[in-house]
């Protein structure tokens, strides 16, 4: 119960800051969607980092080096340290350049002006809003498994059917119906400090939990002996082809929708320069607590006991939940349970605003024209959209519940799987049009295919040739736009001269 | 070499170096605790965070600085 109050206290202080920002909102549509360019290097760091630390990185991390070992955090954090500051640096930059010079407000915007066509925006919308509902669910599925986690025998009489936990249905309506009530207050600029405040929230809360769960078991050296010493290695775990294409997975920031918008908002370029270094360190202070927590997990019992702290039939999802609410007080397992929201929801409203944005710049006001809806009538169409995303997201949540990591890597390949086409706009005059089509095609059916063959998501050590899928759709992409652009009609002067202008 | 080839051919040979395969087998636990691939990856974070403090310092692009502001851009794109 006490678990239940300090997280209601918490989301209660984030619609709090919802209604703060909103008498900084200026009521238009750039302001909602771009918070008018004027966030600075601080929050711009803290709302991109929250807004890529989701379920994956705390419930998903802890699960995953719990099934296959601490190897989980070679195979997707050290390769996003490297690789997530290389997209911020050579696309992230870029495109924030290009953004603030041509007024753009989405990546559609951008690739209808750099391959000159009106209908790429048509073929790339359904693939980007639908991609970041798995993204979506990512988040709310992890919710749900830790808050279910941590309030196991909370409330018998009421959930019976939930050993007395609180359903995971009831957590993503509460954390839906929060994010939702801060960003419509206001938009993007309110997810950026809600953002800021959470990612504070859940660095302090991740080490906490850790420190509370080692000392729990007699110690860091304690908790490690007790661990399966199977997990302290990669052989067994992970192939080498299989660690090494991972390395692709982390280009998925240079396609993220959301992420797009986030460097739409700083206030000048030199904003990048802490991310670059702040993002890797802050990656390894997120992660190491909940890998270490997951890999404790393999062999660690009850204190004075031979009962094993998580049942061997536990999902992967549910283990930092067990962990938090076995090994803690309920006060510490109230905050932590905070801080686990705090990841999650401050994804979800980078990626609520983001899909808004996309449908009203991008189908609303591209296909009936910018004057047919007033500023004030755009933010309620996005609004509008928004929640008829999240309605569909939280429906996906009553089925049958995939891992949070696995989904999540299968939404991080398809994103990252694009990402030759945004390297191409930037960096290749010679990348045409049809380029662009084929490739987003080719990804696409790649993207399925391989997705229908790993069972959509139930094989979570699906591989093709040995490696992970993204390798193969990355390259059905890459050679596609290549190849196609090299026997295609190039851009006209006019285009190269916008995006690569002869000083 | 110019220090800014050599910041990028850092960043390079961070990426080769991430593939720890020798330390594939290792079960040893540094300071009795962290699993030797784990500590090692944690020392590749902090390579980086410092490959990532040189590209500000020797390879940040000149240029971008100074661009037009926004405010007198047209909104959007291609209509």
């Amino acid at each position: 119960m006490t678990q239940v109050v300090i997280i209601c206290i918490y989301l209660a202080m984030l619609i709090g800051l919802g209604v703060v920002s909103r008498k900084f909102f200026r009521g238009g549509s750039a302001d909602f969607f771009v918070a008018s360019r004027s966030i600075g290097p601080f929050v711009l760091f803290m709302s991109v980092f929250g807004t890529t630390m989701t379920a994956f990185a705390m419930v998903g991390s802890t699960g995953e080096s719990y099934r296959v070992g601490v190897a989980t955090f070679g195979k997707i954090a050290s390769s996003s340290a490297l690789v997530h500051s290389a997209v911020f640096f050579l696309i992230g930059l870029r495109l924030w350049s290009l953004g603030k010079r041509n007024g753009y407000m989405t990546q559609i915007e951008l690739f209808r002006d750099r391959f000159e066509s009106k209908g790429i925006g048509y073929l790339l919308f359904p693939i980007l809003v639908g991609l970041i509902i798995p993204y979506l669910l990512v988040g709310l599925l992890g919710a749900g498994s830790f808050i279910g986690g941590v309030t196991r025998g909370a409330f018998p009489d009421v959930f019976a059917s939930t050993g007395g936990a609180i359903p995971p249905w009831l957590t993503s309506l509460v954390i839906c119906g929060v994010v939702l009530s801060y960003i419509f207050m206001g938009g993007v600029r309110s997810a950026a400090w809600a953002n800021t405040f959470q990612t504070i929230v859940f660095m302090i809360m991740g080490v906490l939990a850790f420190t509370l769960i080692s000392s729990k078991l007699g110690g860091f050296a304690a908790a490690s002996e007790m661990a399966n010493e199977a997990k302290a290695v990669r052989s067994g775990n992970i192939t080498e082809l299989q660690f090494l294409s991972y390395m692709f997975i982390p280009l998925s920031v240079g396609m993220f929708p959301h992420l797009f918008q986030n460097f739409l908002t700083s206030k000048n370029s030199k904003n990048f320069k802490f991310m670059l270094i702040a993002h890797p360190i802050s990656i390894m202070v997120t992660w190491i607590p909940c890998i270490l927590i997951g890999y404790w997990a393999t062999g660690a019992l009850m204190p004075g006991t031979d009962t094993p702290i998580v049942p061997g039939a536990a999902s992967s999802n549910a283990v930092l939940g067990i962990m938090v609410g076995k090994l803690s007080t309920p006060i510490i397992g109230g905050l932590v349970g905070a801080g686990v929201l705090a990841a999650i929801m401050s994804s979800l409203d980078s990626q609520f605003v983001s899909v808004g944005t996309m449908f009203t710049r991008d189908i609303v006001a591209h296909g009936f024209g910018k004057d047919r809806f007033s500023d004030g009538q755009m933010v309620w169409l996005a609004r509008g959209f928004i929640t008829a995303i999240v309605i569909i997201t939280f429906l996906f949540t009553l089925a049958e519940p995939r891992s949070v990591f696995t989904l999540g890597v299968w939404c991080f390949s398809g994103y990252a799987s694009l990402f030759p086409i945004v390297f191409a706009t930037i960096y290749w005059k010679r990348v045409t049009k049809a380029g662009a089509y084929a490739a987003i095609i080719a990804t696409a059916i790649c993207w399925f295919m391989l997705f229908k063959a790993s069972g959509y998501g139930a094989n979570g050590s699906y591989l093709f040739g040995g490696m992970m899928p993204v390798a193969a759709m990355f390259a059905a992409c890459a050679i596609t736009l290549v190849v196609v652009s090299l026997v295609t009609k190039a851009p006209s002067d006019e285009t190269l001269q916008k995006f690569f202008p002869t000083k | 070499m110019s220090k800014k080839t050599l910041v990028f051919g850092y960043l390079v040979l961070l990426a080769i170096l991430h593939q720890d395969f020798w330390l594939k087998d290792n079960a040893s636990l540094v300071f009795g605790f962290l699993p030797a691939t784990l500590a090692y990856h944690m020392g590749f974070v902090c390579a980086a965070a410092i490959g990532w403090l040189m590209v500000i310092k020797f390879a940040w692009p000149k240029g971008l600085e100074g661009e037009p502001d926004s405010d007198s851009a047209s909104e959007g794109g291609a209509e």
